[in-house]
């Protein structure tokens, strides 16, 4: 009896908010690393909350704990709460695929997978990232003083090694360009194998990776595994920033890490929150189509962050090569991993 | 003389009639009523937490709200719930047979990856085979391949005395590398992945959907017969079969167990073995019935929760099954909270925990509410 009020009284509540809310609501399901990441996660999840902001929009998330609650976090989203769905990272691809071919009217989206071919109710969402850290591999090596870099990843698939490819490459272009022999420890681009930890969420892991680099020889490392990271840069700060320096990914880190911002380099910015941002406005204004949109550093998808700390250590002469470099990536001129 | 007797006799029939209904009530009161409070009291900390952490008062409402929605208030909740529950239960029926067994095994969630795993590569490996005869196979590869895992445990205790929550934890970790290395195989990661990753479940190995012609998002699955089959299975081998006997006999005293002719070494390993093919079964269920493939994480820690709910199901076939469900519950539920409250995942942990402390810990909540269970039910003997 008791529970039957409470479902009752339950049922009306969320009949309640239901008709209350306002007519608009994105919803978002995050990756196992958190919305509150500082990083990947948290990125996708500000592109929610500037629609939020300017578009006075409902915006709701869900935590994904493990890969097993993708599908059915989806599903506690489906039934028609959501004007949109966005799922972020690689490894949803399948689940949000079986979610929207189940669901033909709900409008999904997804960052970090295109599909081939497309879905006509999902809108992928990838990014060029390997354009960007080209230009912090660059940076690195013009600023190492030990000739090593070092980089991993969170798990082998393709968005988080297209940051490990680009990084390499922009190593080996400052090499080629200034006759230097600064290596990358890692990734080999061309086998495709490295290091990975193997999640998205170990703080420990990342510390013991960057521990790993740091004793090979490494002055300079750009983890690129979510949160991960975030260990990495407290090793960072133990040490000093003149033995060890991290590059960010996704987030420009040096703020959204803001405790230990000085020992952020720059960061390999990856702007979902533009492109969630952009795949909102089109659901609200009926522009939606499956398909995919791709962040580059030519619409600024993609980008570096600001140096910050290091803004008086970058000589100014690497500063005008970056911004040369960057010019060239986007006229063509130059073609990373050439 | 012979009234006297007669008088004794009845005194004792009446004593005895007495403490069995006492016994009834003091069932009752552990199964029924202190769980209640249980749910009770860890709601009212968990709101105390959450109001520490600046939640608002109506927030928190919602969130209980969802909460009994998400799992129980609708078909979807429901199952919801009960799809969580299939690999918690079997799992944890296997981790209670071990600790009737006295055999503490921390290792079901290495069991449950192998067994998944082993399910998933026997199911692509035969695309050909019909529907029903595909599933149930891949079923009887998952629970021996977790068999064959766990009896290493079983083996090293009985011949050289290794104790099992050692082995048992040590395998759990060799079991991620293994997978690991597995999902990386060429015969075994899916086509066009560099991540470790199984090829799919074709679709005759597939656990079949109970509930996909009522709507398809609904992930019920015929593992949900598995589990009844098998809380069924354990309560006879535990209590009407030989081998189940031996079992208890050698959990509650090993050294009588020996002298009455028992085998203990047999006993170790058959028990871990059967342990071992429930968390296999588990993980087998998991992948054939939701995620229809393998890869690092997909045992989110079942292997962990089960022995939380072997604990609380006092190892009992039964109290396994609840447990299961209040778990399963608390998942779909938790899941809710998070949709409709926006309550942070991990406060959702916090009291999903302390209601598991609390049904775990009878004593604490007669203590908190004296009012809710009649005096003495405890001492009522002495």
């Amino acid at each position: 009896m008791t529970f039957l009020t409470k479902a009752g009284l339950a049922a009306a509540l969320v009949a309640g908010s239901v008709t209350a809310a306002s007519a608009f609501t994105a919803c978002q399901v995050t990756d196992t690393g958190g919305i509150d990441d500082a990083g990947f996660n948290q990125t996708a999840w500000k592109g929610v909350e500037d629609a939020m902001a300017e578009y006075g929009i409902d915006g709701r998330f869900l935590e994904s704990q493990a890969e097993s609650d993708y599908e059915a976090n989806l599903n506690s989203l489906l039934g028609g709460g959501c004007d949109v769905i966005i799922t972020v990272g690689f490894l949803m691809g399948d689940a949000t695929k079986a979610a929207a071919e189940a669901n033909p009217d709900q409008k999904f989206s997804i960052v970090d997978f295109a599909y081939d071919p497309t879905i006509p109710n999902v809108e992928g969402q990838v990014f060029a990232t390997d354009q960007a850290a080209f230009l912090a591999g660059y940076l690195a090596a013009g600023m190492t003083e030990t000739g090593v870099l070092g980089t991993f990843g969170g798990i082998n698939i393709p968005p988080v090694t297209v940051f490990m490819d680009g990084f390499v490459h922009g190593a080996n272009y400052y090499n080629m360009k200034h006759g230097t022999d600064v290596t990358v420890l890692g990734w080999n681009p061309d086998s495709k194998e490295g290091l990975f930890t193997g999640n998205f969420d170990s703080l420990d892991d990342g510390r013991a990776f960057a521990q790993n680099l740091y004793d090979e020889g490494a002055d300079i490392v750009m983890p690129v595994a979510g949160p991960v990271g975030l260990g990495s840069a407290a090793l960072a700060d133990e040490l000093g920033t003149d033995k060890l320096k991290i590059i960010g990914v996704d987030a420009d880190q040096a703020v959204t890490d803001s405790e230990k911002s000085d020992v952020y380099l720059t960061s390999v910015l990856k702007r979902m929150d533009s492109t969630v941002q952009q795949v909102i406005k089109q659901v609200m204004d009926g522009t939606f189509e499956g398909g995919v949109v791709v962040g580059t550093l030519e619409n600024d998808g993609v980008g570096l962050a600001p140096f910050h700390a290091f803004e008086d250590a970058v000589p100014a002469e690497l500063k005008a090569e970056l911004e040369e470099i960057k010019a060239g990536i986007i006229d063509g001129s130059i073609k990373i991993g050439m | 003389m012979s009234t006297s007797i007669g008088k004794r006799e009845l005194n004792d029939a009446a004593r005895d009639l007495l403490t069995r209904t006492q016994r009834g009530r003091a069932d009752f009161e552990d199964l029924v009523v202190v769980p209640i409070f249980a749910v009770i009291a860890a709601l009212i900390l968990g709101a105390l937490i959450m109001l520490a952490t600046g939640v608002d008062l109506a927030t928190i409402g919602k969130s209980f709200v969802a909460l009994a929605v998400g799992s129980v208030g609708s078909l979807n909740a429901i199952s919801e719930t009960l799809t969580a529950a299939i690999p918690l239960v079997l799992a944890g029926l296997g981790l209670g047979l071990g600790f009737r067994a006295g055999l503490f095994n921390i290792g079901a969630e290495g069991q449950l990856l192998m067994g998944g795993t082993a399910a998933a590569i026997f199911a692509f490996s035969f695309p050909g085979l019909p529907f029903p005869l595909l599933m149930l196979l891949s079923l009887v590869a998952g629970a021996v391949v977790g068999a064959f895992y766990a009896s290493i445990a079983g083996i090293l205790k009985a011949t050289t005395g290794a104790h099992e929550v050692i082995s048992t934890i040590m395998l759990n970790l060799t079991s991620y590398q293994i997978l690991n290395y597995l999902l990386r195989q060429p015969y075994i990661q899916k086509e066009g992945r560099a991540d470790p990753i199984s090829k799919s479940v074709p679709d005759a190995g597939q656990l079949p959907l109970l509930l996909d012609w009522v709507d398809p998002n609904l992930r019920l699955h015929a593992g949900l017969f598995l589990m009844l089959i098998a809380v069924a299975f354990v309560w006879w081998l535990l209590f009407r079969s030989k081998a189940g006997f031996a079992f208890r006999a050698s959990g509650a005293n090993p050294d009588a167990a020996r002298y009455a002719g028992m085998k203990s070494g047999f006993v170790i390993v058959s028990a871990m073995a059967t342990a071992g093919a429930l968390a296999g079964l588990a993980g087998a269920a998991q992948v054939q019935g939701v995620l229809e493939r393998a890869s690092p994480g997909f045992s989110a820690g079942i292997g962990f929760d089960a022995i939380a709910l072997a604990l609380l199901g006092r190892s009992h076939p039964v109290g396994i099954l609840f447990a299961g469900l209040l778990f399963g519950g608390l998942e779909a539920g938790g899941r809710q909270m998070q949709v409709d409250a926006g309550v942070s995942i991990d406060l959702i942990g916090i009291i999903q925990a302390l209601i598991i402390v609390f049904i775990a810990a009878p004593l604490l909540v007669r203590a908190i509410f004296p009012w809710g269970f009649r005096k003495d039910a405890k001492g009522g003997s002495a």
